[in-house]
Order: structure tokens, then sequence, then C-alpha cells
């Protein structure tokens, strides 16, 4: 063990008692020159400190003139502890053996996989999925019992020829119903080379969520499970990431009053700020010709040649300055609802700071 | 709530409709074309083209209508490079925000897939496509298909003179500027009927 931390460039100090408070005292304060099995000279000769005290005790028993182990064990055991409480005789009795201390480890994750293996190689797209079925119905059992839903599933399927094919589903919403999982793998599995046959089955879950069963009441809206089947099935496709929903954003500037939050890992949110009316579409701002702070009778944008009919505005909109944004290095800016005389409604603004007209959106 | 005032055309049959003060559910017209209702909603089961400038101003009048009709979820397929954006704030007033869905595709293939796979499924009232490039008439078809088995309805926001023939409707979408109206913030809008099956 020690040559392997020295491998990793790790400086480790390990030492083997009888007691798990003995050993602690030992690889803390013991040294390197200890030997294995003579525990006992070894632990007494240590300072009180390798008792794992606090320090506050560790201090008060060495300014009492205990400075080791030994020098504590020799006084009587009603005096220890009247004085430092019963902390001090616990640690002494749990490093000395006297007393038993549970060790308890952690408990190893829960594999969420399993596997079959087939007498004969299989190769038709029933077989497989009838296959992946039996699979997902064990899988879903453990899954049940430990309360928890799958968030994304592997399917490995290995060919005779050591070759292995691999599946992937990624999952709107954590799942253990294997029913509806099971037309899910459809579209995975048919693009599957089976090769000479596959004559192994594997199928883990990556990632779980815990799924807590849910009290149904009256009240209980119902997520459309049809919905999420679909987000799924398309973002098997386009990658789940790329479905996406909006929230609203609590900022004042355009860009930023709302979000695109990836629909697999947001709720819907129903609170919409009510504000001035904003156009349906915006853009990277547009710079077209014009001067002053008055909005421009006649201009040119995309390769139009527009008059302006009625100008609304202006309505002035600061940067937020606590948040650097490059295309807000330009400064305050003057909003105007301009509609053209050739129908088109856009959105322009104008920067008082460094003067300049923009095309920023476009209305209905 | 917007208050869409329109214009509607019908080129095939030579006959045209002023619409004022259309409260966008309730269309009140002066002049009857013929019923409005034939038209707008669009007919279900179908996908349909739109161009034009106003082509999404006419895409979210029709997702308003059915999201409040159906109380289903929108989808919105974008192309994931298109430096246009639509604005949630915006069309806040047409539906809320939340009831649409937004798939960014990477390419044109994957939107058309993307789409045909959410037409089909029917847990969604409407797919709208925003496209660049021209759709042959085996994708037009097939999305037609996909609509019908879903009992969905689709429309394809597009440049001009890039749709297929399979589209149920076509309809060419341009704002109006309206030089009597007082009131700030018009939405006159002049949807003509192209193409009706």
């Amino acid at each position: 063990m020690r040559h392997r931390l020295k491998r990793a460039g790790l400086d480790g100090r390990i030492a083997a008692a009888d007691t798990r408070g003995a050993a602690w005292a030992l690889s803390h304060y013991g040294g390197k020159a200890h030997k294995l099995g003579n525990q006992d000279e070894d632990i007494t000769s240590l300072p009180v400190a390798a008792l794992r005290l606090n320090t506050k005790v560790d201090t008060a028993l060495q300014r009492l003139g205990l400075r080791k182990i030994s020098d504590l064990a020799a006084l009587p055991r009603k005096t220890i502890a009247r004085r430092f409480g019963p902390e001090v005789l616990l640690r002494l009795d749990q490093a000395i053996g006297e007393k038993n201390e549970n060790i308890s480890p952690l408990k190893d994750a829960p594999h969420y996989g399993v596997r079959m293996t087939l007498p004969d190689p299989i190769g038709l797209h029933t077989d497989v999925m009838a296959g992946t079925e039996r699979l997902l119905i064990r899988l879903c059992d453990k899954l049940k019992t430990q309360y928890m839903g799958a968030r994304m599933l592997q399917l490995s399927l290995r060919r005779v020829d050591q070759g292995t094919q691999q599946v992937e589903l990624r999952l709107a919403v954590p799942m253990r119903d294997a029913a509806r999982m099971l037309p899910l793998f459809e579209r995975g599995v048919s693009e599957v080379d089976a090769g000479y046959g596959i004559d192994q089955i594997r199928l883990e879950a990556i990632q779980v969520e815990p799924l807590p069963h849910e009290q149904i009441t009256y009240n209980t809206t119902a997520r459309p499970e049809g919905l999420d089947d679909l987000i799924t099935r398309i973002g098997n496709r386009i990658g789940l990431d790329n479905i996406q929903r909006f929230l609203p954003a609590d900022s004042h500037i355009p860009e930023r009053s709302f979000q695109i939050a990836s629909a697999a890992y947001s709720d819907p949110e129903e609170i919409w700020p009510g504000t001035r009316p904003r156009p349906l579409r915006i853009f990277t701002p547009e710079s077209i010709a014009g001067g002053g702070p008055q909005p421009p009778v006649q201009f040119r944008w995309r390769r139009m040649s527009l008059t302006t009919g009625r100008a609304t505005g202006p309505e002035r909109i600061a940067p937020e300055w606590w948040l650097s944004d490059d295309t807000w290095h330009t400064g305050i800016r003057d909003y105007w609802h301009i509609e053209t005389r050739e129908g088109r409604r856009l959105w322009l603004f104008y920067t008082p700071q460094k003067p300049g007209w923009f095309v920023h959106g476009e209305f209905a | 709530m917007i208050v869409l005032c329109l214009h509607l055309v019908d080129k095939q049959h030579n006959s045209s409709g002023k619409l004022t003060e259309c409260n966008d559910a309730v269309f009140v017209y002066d002049r009857v074309m013929s019923n409005l209702d034939s038209y707008f909603p669009l007919q279900n089961g179908r996908t349909h083209e739109a161009y034009g400038p106003a082509a999404h101003a006419f895409a979210f009048s029709l997702a308003g209508h059915l999201c409040r009709s159906t109380d289903k979820t929108i989808l919105w397929i974008r192309q994931a490079w298109a430096s246009e954006h639509i604005n949630p704030v915006g069309f806040s007033q047409y539906f809320p925000p939340q009831c649409l869905l937004l798939a960014q595709a990477n390419t044109h293939l994957d939107a058309l897939a993307t789409a045909e796979e959410a037409l089909r499924d029917g847990s969604i009232t409407l797919v709208v496509i925003e496209l660049s490039q021209p759709i042959g008439l085996t994708e037009g078809r097939r999305l037609q298909l996909a609509a019908k088995e879903g009992n969905t309805m689709g429309l394809c926001v597009l440049p001009e003179g890039m749709g297929s023939n399979a589209a149920q409707t076509r309809w060419c979408c341009s704002p109006v500027f309206n030089a009597t109206s007082q009131a700030t913030g018009s939405t006159l809008q002049r949807w003509e009927i192209i193409k009706n099956k």
C-alpha cells in the first residue's frame, strides 16, 4: 500500500494495530519507525493528543503534566471522569481495546445492471426487443425496491465475434415503467448491426434519480406522459438538451428577460411579467444609417427601403452594469417602435452615448 | 390580449374581405368573403405553409388559437444556427409561453425528422417548423401522412417559393400599415391564401 501511494506521488503514514483508536494514534503520532505487533508499549509512549481528543481537553491535560498516554492511564479512572468528562476515558478504552468501537463502512452504491447470456446467437429485431423487455422488467423491479428511476440507460449487445454494439437512451423524466420504456428502445435497436448474431445482452442504468411514490389526490395534475415520451424520442435524435423551454428571468434587458432551459430538466413556470410590448422576434442588432436622437424618416434595412409611418417611443433601457455584456458596451439605448409605411413593424434603438441606430427586432 | 386586424384575401376564389378589430379568438369583419371559420383555424390533421414577413405572426395567432382551444403543447422547431430568435416576452400576448417547447435542430433533415415524429405522436397540438431550405415533395408528403396519423396540425414557416406541393394550404402573410388607426401599435395584417387543396 505504501508503495502504491508513493507511486501516486502521495506521502502516506500507515499503521496497523489491534484497535481502531490505536491505529489512528500510531499513524498520526507514531512516526515511521514503529513495528507491527507491540502496540501496547508504542501507544502508551505517545502524547495524549493521539487519543482523538479535542484540542481543549488536550491542552488541559498537558497543563496538568499528563503528556503521555501512560501518565493518563496511571491516574485513577474516577478522577479523570470527574475532571474531564466521560469522553477521555472512552477514547482511552477504545484505544487500548477495552471497549469495542463499531465500524460502519460505507455501503456500496447499488448497481443497476442486468444481463442475459443466450445459448444461441440471435439476430432478429423482435428477438432483441424481447430480450430487452425481459431485462427491463428485471431492472425496473430493482429500481422499484430502491425507489429510483432511470434517467439514462445503456444497452450493450455483445456479438458472437466479440464486437459490442451499444444503444443509449436518455429519458426526459426518471422512469421505472418497463412497458413505457420498451418502445423508446425501438429506434436505437433498429440501428444495431447484429452481424453473425448477438449472444449477450446487458442493460445498465447509468444515471438514476430518486423517484419516490407520489400520492395521488383529486388535484394532482397528471403530467402528460405522452409528451415526456415524445421528448425522449426526439431527444435521442437531436439531443435531449436541444429540447428546450422558456423560463421567465428577472431582467429588463430584452435578451435576458427570458431563459432557455432544457425541457427534460426543468419545470414550466407560469408567471410571466407583463411588460411593454416586445417584438415577436429578436436578432443581433443590425446597424442602419441614421443620425440624431429622432428616428430616421427613411432608412434601408436588409436591402429594403423603408419609410417611417409612425414612431412610438423612446423607451430607455440602461445596461445592467453589474454584468459585463459585450453587446451592451454602447451604453444606454432608446428603443422606438417604428411602423413603416411598407408594413413592417420594427424595434429600433438609438445609442445616445455612441450615436448610432440599430434594428433589434420585429413585431407582428 | 392582442387585437389583430385582418385583411383576408382568397386568390383562388377572387374574393377578399376586410377584417377589422379581431380579438384573435373572435373574428369580426365588414364584408363577408366567405366564412372565415372555413379557413382559420386551419384544417387539423394536415400540414400548412406560411411565408412572408408576417408569417411568424400568423404562426403565433394560430398557436394561440389552438393553445386555448385544446390546452395542449406547441412544438416550435427551429434551426439551431439561425440568428433570429422568437421572444417569449413578445408572444406571451398570444398564449402563455409555458405552452411552447422549443426544439433546436442541427440540420434540415433533423428538423424534418423531429417534425414527423412530433406530428405522428399526437400529444402536441401544433408543430411549427421554421425552415430555410426547400421541402421536397416526398418530405412534404411524409409530413402530411404523419399529421394525419397523429391528428396534429403542422405549419411550415419558410421563405417564399420553398414550399412543397403536398401542403394543404399556403399563406402569404404581410403586415400592412394602418394609417387610419390613431392607436399606436397597429396590427393590421394581410393574409393571402395562395393555395388551398
